[in-house]
């Protein structure tokens, strides 16, 4: 299982953002995406995870493996942490294990309302998320906005010591060095020129 | 899909999430229409079918931008669309919810308030079938205009242009088979036509509403 992208280009409102990136993930290993603001991370990560068309280009992994988090945490405040975790448990079909609360510090925290939390406690619980639904390839966008630096070493520790170790694969566009041992690419040299194509009506056809 | 249900049926329920919010409407507007057109008891037996399934309409509109919007707002959207539940499915658990916290209460409080318009005797039946066979075409289609104006800010006035015209059959047929049952005619065309609605409904719209998602999303 390998993430592979050749020659893929986005757009993002119609305007063509990256053009012609190419990258292969390998099992186990992680791929962190720099860049300035507004180069098209977010964009990229959001083709990635299919949640729009490329313009161009190929994206490759396998089928139903891959999971996208983004800078919302899609946590619901009414609910409790264990209801929230249980529910995106049950979507994938799976079981919430007892180790992801350790993990990501909210063992005390498993009945209070989530709209209760403070912002990175409420950040750990959307990044529990991905310790419950168990896919292998993840596209991880600013996974770290808000959070602490000890909570930053335990998210680190738990890509690298949980998902990385069981050969998954990680995507992460971040500003902040996370401790992992993973390349990193500049989107800068990608950035589309204006005069690239962008299908504003693609949307229509 | 049950996950999701039990968790929308959750949310509604909590504090802030809209439940009893449509019932409320549907009481309210049918305690000032007899105080709007006099207490004639003929007049309001007349006109009861048809006020009491444009309240129930109205009630069922009421809420119809909560249900892709505040999972667009936190992002809970973009996880679905990219976890393992088609968003077709997701479409039909919505429209499922929206039914149950809404829906559902309102047929079963309509003969209570058709007691309120001096309703004839013989429609309450009718009334009770009427509304549980249409309301859940509501509540599709209502998702359909949900799903195309998820995103919009101020969507909920362009959500109700577009999904008005969409409810007339229902209505017609739903107010239709109430009159009949009232007048001791047969009802067995607008009960049908009305439970066609709603099938044909729940058949299509949830691949268009998954269409529009996929298309809001991106």
């Amino acid at each position: 299982m390998t993430l592979r992208v050749q020659s893929l280009s986005v757009e993002r409102g119609g305007q063509p953002v990256i053009a012609g990136l190419s990258f292969e993930v390998a099992p186990g290993a992680a791929l962190i995406l720099r860049g300035p603001n507004g180069i098209g991370k977010t964009t990229v990560l959001r083709t990635l995870a299919g949640l729009q068309p490329p313009v161009s280009g190929t994206i490759d992994y396998p089928e139903d493996t891959a999971a996208y988090a983004s800078h919302a945490d899609g946590v619901k405040p009414t609910l409790t942490v264990t209801e929230n975790l249980t529910f995106w448990a049950q979507v994938y079909g799976r079981a919430v294990p007892g180790s992801v609360y350790a993990a990501f510090d909210l063992d005390a925290l498993r009945g209070r309302e989530a709209g209760t939390l403070s912002a990175g406690q409420k950040r750990r619980l959307g990044l529990a998320r991905l310790g419950v639904i168990g896919r292998a390839v993840l596209f991880l966008d600013e996974p770290t906005v808000s959070l602490d630096r000890f909570s930053v070493q335990m998210f680190a520790t738990f890509l690298r010591d949980t998902h990385l170790a069981a050969g998954g694969i990680a995507v992460i566009a971040t500003h902040i060095d996370l401790g992992l041992d993973a390349p990193e690419l500049d989107l800068t040299p990608f950035r589309a020129l204006a005069t690239d194509r962008g299908g504003s009506d693609e949307a229509f056809l | 899909m049950k996950a999701l249900l039990i968790r929308d049926l959750r949310l509604g329920l909590r504090a802030g999430g809209g439940f009893g919010l449509g019932l409320a409407f549907f009481l309210i507007v049918v305690v000032l229409v007899p105080f709007g057109v006099g207490p004639e008891a003929a007049v309001l037996t007349r006109i009861a079918p048809g006020i009491l399934w444009v309240a129930a309409l109205l009630a069922a509109l009421l809420s119809l931008d909560r249900i892709f919007a505040l999972d667009f707002e936190d992002g809970s959207l973009a996880l679905l669309a990219t976890s393992p539940l088609p968003l077709e499915a997701a479409a039909v658990v919505k429209a499922l919810a929206h039914w149950i916290t809404t829906g559902l209460p309102l047929t079963l409080a309509a003969p209570g308030l058709g007691f309120l318009l001096n309703l004839a005797p013989d429609a309450y039946f009718y009334l009770l079938a009427s509304l549980a066979l249409g309301t859940p075409a509501l509540s599709i289609i209502g998702t359909f205009g949900a799903a195309l104006t998820v995103g919009l800010r101020r969507g909920g006035l362009l959500l109700s242009l577009l999904v008005l015209p969409l409810y007339i059959p229902t209505l017609i047929f739903g107010a239709e088979a109430v009159r009949r049952g009232a007048d001791g005619l047969a009802t067995a065309t607008p009960m049908v036509m009305l439970a066609g609605i709603t099938a044909g409904a729940f058949a299509l719209l949830p691949f268009a509403s998954a269409a529009a998602l996929r298309v809001n999303l991106r």
